[in-house]
């Protein structure tokens, strides 16, 4: 990772850095990825237009240069196994353009009732060899250049021998999965390390059995699709390649969140007074104390959780009566439980944030804490 | 000049399609026309992997982004660069460190395949992400396709259990940290893991006292790690599933993932 090496940035970038460290508050920083994906989805006929995304990409790009005069962020960004994440945000964000800018032509093709293009470039049937065999070997040839290039003039870290006893701070995963390193801030492991991966996985093979739409099978398109295609990339954008992105230059020692920009402080102190529901309901709330059984002190816990994975659904149901018709209960249900759990991951951050809840039912008896 | 192309056709002709023992491993003549075109897929093993022929918008790179082959390349490009580093690697605490050193240090071309190794295994993780992106973004998961979307995803799950497994191995402070930082959300798995929620109910009561079925020493995590910290055990365990079992699966569910390709054909407009 090259960039330009200044000791001390000049004074107009250090007030850049400042902002972003600003913006870099956990809530306001989330709140702005959402913002931006929404919008990004609802312009996305501006987006899509080839000079506007080379303007973006000029402007992430200098951006990113820019950054590196942070000595923070250039420490982060040159390890070796974080230039994955580079890959990751480019090339993802390459491929959502390239999606979203044949959706967006088919979607006025389909506008105006004419078929989508690939129906007509599919009238066409082309031999495999040569038309295809070719691209597949000269992409093959590129992509093996480019790993060599890459494993050339970059080295495999390789730390000190393993030693059980002294123990890195922050102890990080792989990048790949520090999405769910970051879950565990706001989840109890049996959560964020069982209960949720487990769930996108079966979250994504049931995608195919919950969606009614027969629409869309074959070629891109967003108009036939908005709900199916905003709430993918709502969980692997924002729940997925956010948080890897947060985890990889946010997080610093003891998990503590830090600025883009700002120097990772082993001793930065944060004021942990985070309260459980319970405390809420029974000190605050009522004014008296704890009770003592788990079963009398968490009932406003597990009705509240009840409240949102029984009522939420008939909600859904009355706002959309035609999904229910065509999936059925029981698919409407499946459907329903991974779409509201997905859910509750920012829902949980955001009573983090502005309540300081720690946990809906906490019953530290069974290792039972939501 | 009449005609190059012409000149070499007719020597390739009579010296090169007409011969005894390209016959015997070909079957076709050249490839340039319908018949000759369709007999190169046909008659190869590995090509027809392919149809003879695919409708025009499922050859155009714009919308396979050539992901889905390009994943399998990845895993070629690991297995071959991983069998070379498993002739210098050791998996025991004594020797994979060091193993690991002298392939940098040592070993002709070493450290380029160790390099080669990781970023391809980072790439594959990428490549297979992007690959699920392009699928779900043209709708191909969609009938008749749906149970091979859910084989997809079982291997997209094998490729980050085999780039995590193999994160292990070279057993620096970044490996078992890593594996550390992994593995402790096992623990947590509820009913099998020692501080899983349901766990401390599963016991036997022997009047005096409680013995906890499941406790540090008889968990998941331990059965995963085949001790309670992450050490020698937990090396070998983590270089088997890396090297045999993961691959092995990994390849059955190919078969089946491809196969699957072949017979509902690749995703097209109705």
């Amino acid at each position: 990772m090259m960039g330009p090496l200044l000791a001390v940035a000049p004074q107009p970038i250090q007030g850049f850095f400042d902002l972003v460290n600003l913006l870099c508050e956990p809530w306001l920083f989330f709140t702005l990825t959402m913002v931006v994906f929404f919008a990004a989805i609802y312009f996305r006929r501006t987006l899509v237009k080839p000079p506007v995304a080379l303007g973006i990409l000029i402007a992430s790009v200098a951006a990113i240069l820019v950054s590196f005069m942070s000595p923070q962020f250039k420490a982060e960004a040159s390890k070796p196994d974080n230039a994955p994440i580079f890959m990751l945000v480019y090339i993802t964000g390459f491929c959502i353009w390239l999606a979203f800018w044949q959706a967006v032509k088919n979607d006025e093709r389909l506008a105006r009732g004419e078929k989508p293009e690939e129906y007509e470039v599919g009238k066409t049937r082309l031999h495999v060899w040569p038309y295809l065999l070719y691209i597949e070997g000269i992409v093959a040839a590129f992509v093996l250049a480019a790993l060599f290039i890459w494993a050339l003039s970059l080295e495999a870290p390789l730390e000190q021998a393993a030693n059980p006893a002294k123990s890195p701070n922050p102890a990080k995963a792989p990048w790949y999965f520090l999405g769910l390193q970051e879950m565990l801030v706001y989840y109890d492991p049996w959560i964020a390390g069982v209960v949720l991966p487990g769930m996108i996985i079966s979250g994504l093979i049931v995608i195919p059995y919950c969606d009614p739409n027969p629409k869309g099978l074959g070629y891109y398109t967003f108009a036939e699709r908005k709900l199916a295609v905003t709430t993918f990339l709502f969980g692997f954008l924002i729940m997925w390649v956010v948080l890897i992105f947060v985890g990889t230059f946010m997080r610093g020692p003891n998990w503590n969140f830090f600025g883009l920009y700002e120097p990772w402080d082993v001793h930065k102190v944060l004021s942990l007074n985070n309260v459980n529901l319970s405390q809420m309901f029974w000190q605050d709330g009522m004014g008296k104390a704890l009770p003592a059984a788990w079963w009398q002190r968490e009932w406003p816990g597990f009705l509240l959780i009840l409240a949102y994975f029984a009522v939420l659904p008939g909600v859904i149901m009355k706002l959309a009566p035609k999904l229910y018709r065509d999936l059925g209960f029981i698919r409407y249900s499946v459907l329903v439980v991974h779409f509201l759990v997905m859910l509750s991951l920012p829902i949980k951050m955001y009573l983090r944030w502005s309540l300081n809840l720690k946990y809906i039912v906490s019953i530290p008896e069974y290792f039972f804490n939501i | 000049m009449a005609n190059i192309g012409d000149r070499v056709r007719q020597v390739l002709d009579e010296h090169i399609y007409k011969n005894v023992v390209w016959k015997s491993v070909f079957r076709h003549g050249f490839p340039d026309t319908d018949r000759n075109r369709t007999l190169v897929v046909l008659s190869n093993v590995f090509l027809h992997l392919h149809p003879a022929k695919l409708k025009g918008h499922a050859v155009r790179m714009r919308y396979t982004w050539c992901m889905g082959g390009l994943s399998f390349f990845m895993f070629l490009i690991l297995t071959i660069s991983g069998v070379f580093l498993m002739f210098y690697y050791r998996p025991t605490p004594e020797y994979a460190y060091s193993d690991i050193i002298s392939l940098r240090e040592d070993v002709p071309l070493g450290m380029f395949m160790r390099n080669v190794h990781r970023w391809g295994a980072h790439a594959m993780v990428l490549i297979v992400w992007l690959h699920m992106l392009r699928v779900f973004m043209t709708g191909s998961y969609k009938a008749p396709r749906e149970f091979n979307w859910g084989v997809g995803v079982i291997l997209l799950k094998l490729t980050l259990l085999l780039s995590f497994t193999g994160y292990l191995l070279p057993w620096d402070q970044l490996a078992i940290w890593a594996i550390t930082v992994g593995t402790n959300m096992a623990r947590a798995t509820p009913g099998v893991g020692h501080e899983g929620p349901l766990t401390s109910m599963i016991g036997i009561d022997a009047g005096y006292d409680t013995f906890q079925v499941v406790h540090s020493k008889s968990d998941i995590r331990f059965l995963l790690l085949g001790g309670s910290i992450v050490g020698p055990p937990a090396l070998l365990r983590f270089y088997v599933l890396h090297c045999v079992f993961l691959p092995l699966v990994a390849g059955f569910l190919m078969a089946v993932h491809f196969w699957r390709i072949r017979k509902d054909g690749f995703s097209a407009p109705l």
